[in-house]
């Protein structure tokens, strides 16, 4: 599979004036994480659980930044009343990049039940999310903007293992 | 000193600040006694007040920012303590109104009786924490804290005494959003 580099993907992103992120880490985003702990115009704050992340991105939204939240799928969990009582009803948007770990049955046993719902319960909290690839990428963050400046809305980049370089 | 007795002495205090407040009472409480702009009110999302006036304290260090929060809310997100402590916003003022029940639920216990949360927070590595009991102790604690370098950490210890009567809230969440969005444009 062709990757992205971390690095022209973040660099993206802070063009797009996203400038505040925080998370808790997973292998396949450890790239986007290094990068961004390296770059000046934006800020990486870790979070201790991803809910709690999901706070402090609508506290960044609410003072005027537009911020990113990066994690795992098993963190989808912890963050489903946040989205549903936060985020969706006072309209306060955020971009999620969530890694897809369990895809196709394929990984270690914990994250297989959650590799196989995520995306479902995505949509059955009505919230929109594209599985990000190399040759999509523009389209798909055009799609995210719309969602996030219009709307006002979460949307989420689903990234699948071997999409961004990783650095463990 | 009973919960309400706490809100009467602190909502005349505040002056232009943002005030992210949690669920439950807290809301309804400062709602019914003085409804401002710069109040956010949480309905929901139990435990992320404090993460959510993390997020404006980072984004607006010239301001000072209050979270008025609850001890269920604190309980719940004891790790958000930590991320506080590590990012030491100077210009975070987290007050906890502390009656050790979920009131608003119909006073089941919460635990803070057992764990003396200000103590938490000053270990978790909050730059002060005070804990108040009596009501003539909030006004030089909460302007001291004010008037230093945080984050800071008030802990207001109260008897329930909520009213379920109070009101509600009125304000739709996207109108609580676009409120507070402009009060804190300006």
């Amino acid at each position: 599979m062709l990757s992205l580099t971390s690095q022209a993907f973040i660099d993206r992103l802070i063009r797009e004036n996203f400038k505040f992120f925080t998370g808790v880490p997973c292998s396949l985003l450890s790239g986007l994480i290094s990068h961004l702990e390296e770059v000046e115009e934006a800020k990486y704050i870790p979070s201790v659980r991803e809910d709690a992340a999901v706070g402090l991105c609508a506290g960044a939204y609410l003072s005027g930044s537009l911020p990113v939240l990066l994690m795992q799928n098993s963190g989808l969990g912890y963050c489903l009343n946040a989205f549903t009582s936060l985020n969706l009803i006072y309209r306060i948007p955020v971009l999620v990049i969530m890694s897809w770990r369990g895809q196709g049955g394929k990984d270690a046993p914990e994250h297989i039940i959650m590799g196989d719902i995520d995306q479902k319960l995505l949509e059955t909290a009505g919230m929109d999310y594209a599985i990000l690839k190399p040759d999509n990428c523009d389209q798909v963050l055009a799609t995210a903007m719309r969602k996030i400046n219009e709307e006002k809305l979460p949307y989420t980049l689903v990234v699948e293992k071997g999409l961004f370089d990783e650095r463990h | 000193m009973k919960g309400t007795e706490a809100f009467q002495e602190l909502i005349p205090l505040l002056g232009n600040e943002p005030v992210v407040h949690a669920n439950g009472y807290i809301c309804r409480e400062s709602f019914s006694l003085k409804d401002r702009e710069a109040n956010f009110y949480m309905i929901g999302s139990m435990g992320l007040a404090s993460s959510i006036g993390l997020g404006v304290a980072l984004c607006k260090p010239e301001q000072k920012v209050i979270v008025l929060d609850g001890d269920g809310n604190v309980l719940m997100a004891m790790g958000t303590l930590a991320m506080i402590a590590a990012e030491a916003p100077k210009n975070l003022v987290h007050v906890v109104i502390d009656n050790e029940v979920y009131e608003s639920t119909g006073k089941q216990r919460s635990i803070s009786n057992a764990v003396p949360l200000e103590q938490v927070a000053k270990s978790a590595g909050y730059r002060q924490a005070l804990r108040v009991d009596k009501r003539e102790d909030i006004k030089p604690a909460f302007e001291k804290l004010m008037n230093s370098d945080g984050p800071s950490f008030l802990l207001i210890k109260v008897d329930p005494c909520f009213d379920p009567k109070t009101g509600r809230v009125t304000h739709t969440p996207e109108e609580i959003t676009a409120r507070f969005m402009n009060s804190i444009r300006h």
